[in-house]
């Protein structure tokens, strides 16, 4: 019998409608591991056997039937507690959200339910997705699995660390500047942004609205093809889903061939401010490639060098907006100040309590950014740089199939290092968030450990908007390289949690 | 230097409906003067006519079929009201008294 937590979700999904293994077997053992390591590494804020068993029970049913609902039946997933779900409590890792069990489910929890895949848990986040760490999260920082004093990325470090922990099979994340590609980098997982527009964002507690986007975190490419698949499409009830099918990610994994494929080396995100080790498992990539038989072009992308600051307006701004509607009305917490309160002064109050550090700086930032007198000059500003940057990016296209940078800057850092400088913090996400502002969708590939601490690193591949198909099958090339040369996935070398 | 006082930032805390303390203010405001001194790069970065996006991937409004599907009910809408009455969220006086 197969080592069920350490195994891949396409093996997994394999075993399941072979009938060598149930769904409940499989949930069970991941289940166990959970219960017993979740302390060690806080990748889930909410779990709940009786629940996920009862999931696990009727997809055994449907098999037993003869009947196949999803290529994922019966495979157990995580999901990132900022997409709500009807019966478990719903946070976004904030205190102002304690509780609350929402009244529909998010149209990606649907997916997985239908598609009779149980879900496990809820996983830990910074509070409203606002970080590159989990430090953020009003309920504690989850840890990584390869070092349990340094962060697991974020914002979605619960889903990555899960993943990492082998604490689920496939976990959801959502990425509006990195959120789940960073966290990928950091724990040596797989974890893909699809296009803008190619996963309903309905039910996912907005962040910022033109950036969101929900996306897999898996511990192979594969893994995440599914996922997207079982994920992906219209849907109505969110008006920037893209109205076109774009087609079968795993079919494009299938067709990996590195012939004739051109990859274009981003010079802005190539060589500064990347760790030494980092940017050694960089060039060992792109070296892997030519030696393969792509072709390895540089591409100029100038804007690249104005990506951070027009996001930290852009989102904030977005931000400011969307979290108005936390004032103590309709759900969440509400604080009642001594006296006789106005309601201004009871949402003033519950918003402060409710709310952590990172949440009220990107909220008053945002206010600011988009007062008279500012708008034009910053907002204003910041959309002209999307424009720059996506203009950047359709020439660099002209000239490459795919681009390649390293996914982060560093590898994991330790936790508390940098939660006291919001601007250091920012930084993390200087390769990733390009890809939010233009639209275009975007995965990290595990492609080593930097020698300076053996610690994972991870390769960025983007694709042109609509051509996630592209992004998989490229992504699928590399993962391949690399298994080739080391016999087997990276995470296979994570530490033995039990023994830390 | 940026223009982030702490009194602009008591302005802004007012507007965004967040209570904050003299000395939250005095810690934001040296944080939010580095991050601004920081963002303020982009006004460098656009020289001529470029058209701002507001949207990465262009799409036209659509509308569906003007028909009745399920929604919450009311009972559904006011399950994590913090306080109800009569079928209605219930909230603190809207003005105040003097």
């Amino acid at each position: 019998m197969t080592d069920i937590t350490s195994s891949s979700a396409a093996v997994l999904a394999g075993l399941i409608l072979s009938k060598k293994a149930s769904s409940v077997e499989i949930t069970t053992a991941f289940l166990d591991r959970l219960e017993k390591l979740n302390p060690k590494t806080n990748s889930y804020l909410h779990f709940n056997r009786e629940n996920s068993l009862a999931q696990a029970k009727r997809a055994d049913q449907q098999l037993a039937e003869g009947k196949t609902v999803s290529p994922l039946h019966g495979v157990p997933i995580a999901v990132k507690d900022n997409l709500t779900t009807t019966d478990a409590p719903t946070t976004a890792g904030s205190k102002i959200l304690e509780g609350w069990v929402p009244q529909y489910d998010a149209t990606v929890v649907r997916k997985l339910r239908e598609a009779s895949m149980p879900i496990l848990g809820k996983t830990n986040l910074d509070e409203f997705a606002m970080g590159s760490s989990t430090e953020f999260s009003a309920y504690g920082p989850s840890k990584n699995p390869w070092d349990l004093s340094r962060i697991p990325g974020g914002s979605g470090g619960g889903s990555s660390s899960a993943i990492a922990g082998h604490l689920a099979p496939l976990a959801i994340g959502s990425d509006t500047g990195g959120s789940i590609r960073f966290p990928a980098a950091m724990t040596g997982s797989v974890g893909a942004k699809p296009t803008y527009g190619a996963v309903s964002r309905y039910g996912l507690i907005a962040l910022a609205s033109s950036l969101d986007q929900i996306g897999p975190v898996t511990n192979s490419v594969l893994d995440a093809a599914m996922l997207q698949d079982v994920i992906g499409g219209h849907d109505p009830h969110d008006s920037t889903s893209l109205p076109n099918s774009l087609g079968s990610m795993v079919q494009s994994v299938k067709e990996a061939d590195v012939k004739g494929l051109r990859v274009g080396v981003v010079k802005q995100l190539s060589s500064d401010g990347f760790q030494p080790g980092v940017k050694a498992c960089f060039d060992d990539t792109i070296e892997k490639l030519a030696a393969a038989g792509a072709e390895i072009v540089e591409v100029d992308c100038p804007s690249f060098e104005y990506a951070v600051a027009a996001y930290y307006l852009i989102l904030p701004a977005e931000a400011s907006s969307n979290l108005a509607k936390f004032d103590s009305v309709r759900f969440g917490l509400r604080v009642t100040p001594d006296g006789n309160p106005t309601i201004e002064n009871v949402m003033a109050a519950t918003r402060e309590q409710g709310f952590g550090p990172e949440v009220k700086r990107r909220i008053i930032l945002g206010t600011y950014a988009l007062s008279s007198g500012y708008y034009d000059a910053y907002y204003g500003s910041a959309q002209k740089v999307r424009t720059l940057i996506q203009q950047d990016l359709a020439k660099a296209f002209t000239q490459a199939d795919v681009l390649l940078t390293p996914t982060a800057p560093t590898t994991a850092f330790k936790i508390g290092e940098k939660v006291n400088d919001p601007l250091a913090m920012y930084l993390n996400d200087i390769a990733t968030i390009p890809a939010n502002l233009a639209g275009i969708p975007g995965i990290s590939v595990p492609n080593g450990l930097a020698s300076e601490d053996g610690l994972p690193s991870g390769v960025q591949i983007l694709a042109p908007a609509m051509q996630d198909g592209q992004m998989y099958r490229v992504a699928s090339i590399v993962e391949k390289l690399y298994m080739d040369q080391w016999g087997a996935s990276l995470i296979a070398r994570v530490p033995d949690l039990e023994a830390l | 230097m940026s223009e982030i006082t702490p009194d602009l930032v008591r302005h802004l805390a007012s507007l965004a409906r967040i209570l904050v303390t003299d000395q939250e203010v005095e810690q934001l405001a040296g944080e939010l003067g580095i991050i601004v001194d920081s963002v303020a790069t982009v006004t460098k970065a656009v020289s001529g006519d470029v058209t701002a996006t507001s949207h990465p991937i262009p799409m036209a409004n659509v509308y569906r079929e003007d028909v009745i599907l399920p929604s919450l009910s009311q009972l559904q809408a006011l399950s994590s009201a913090p306080d109800s009455a009569e079928g209605r969220f219930k909230v603190n006086a809207i003005l105040d008294e003097d």
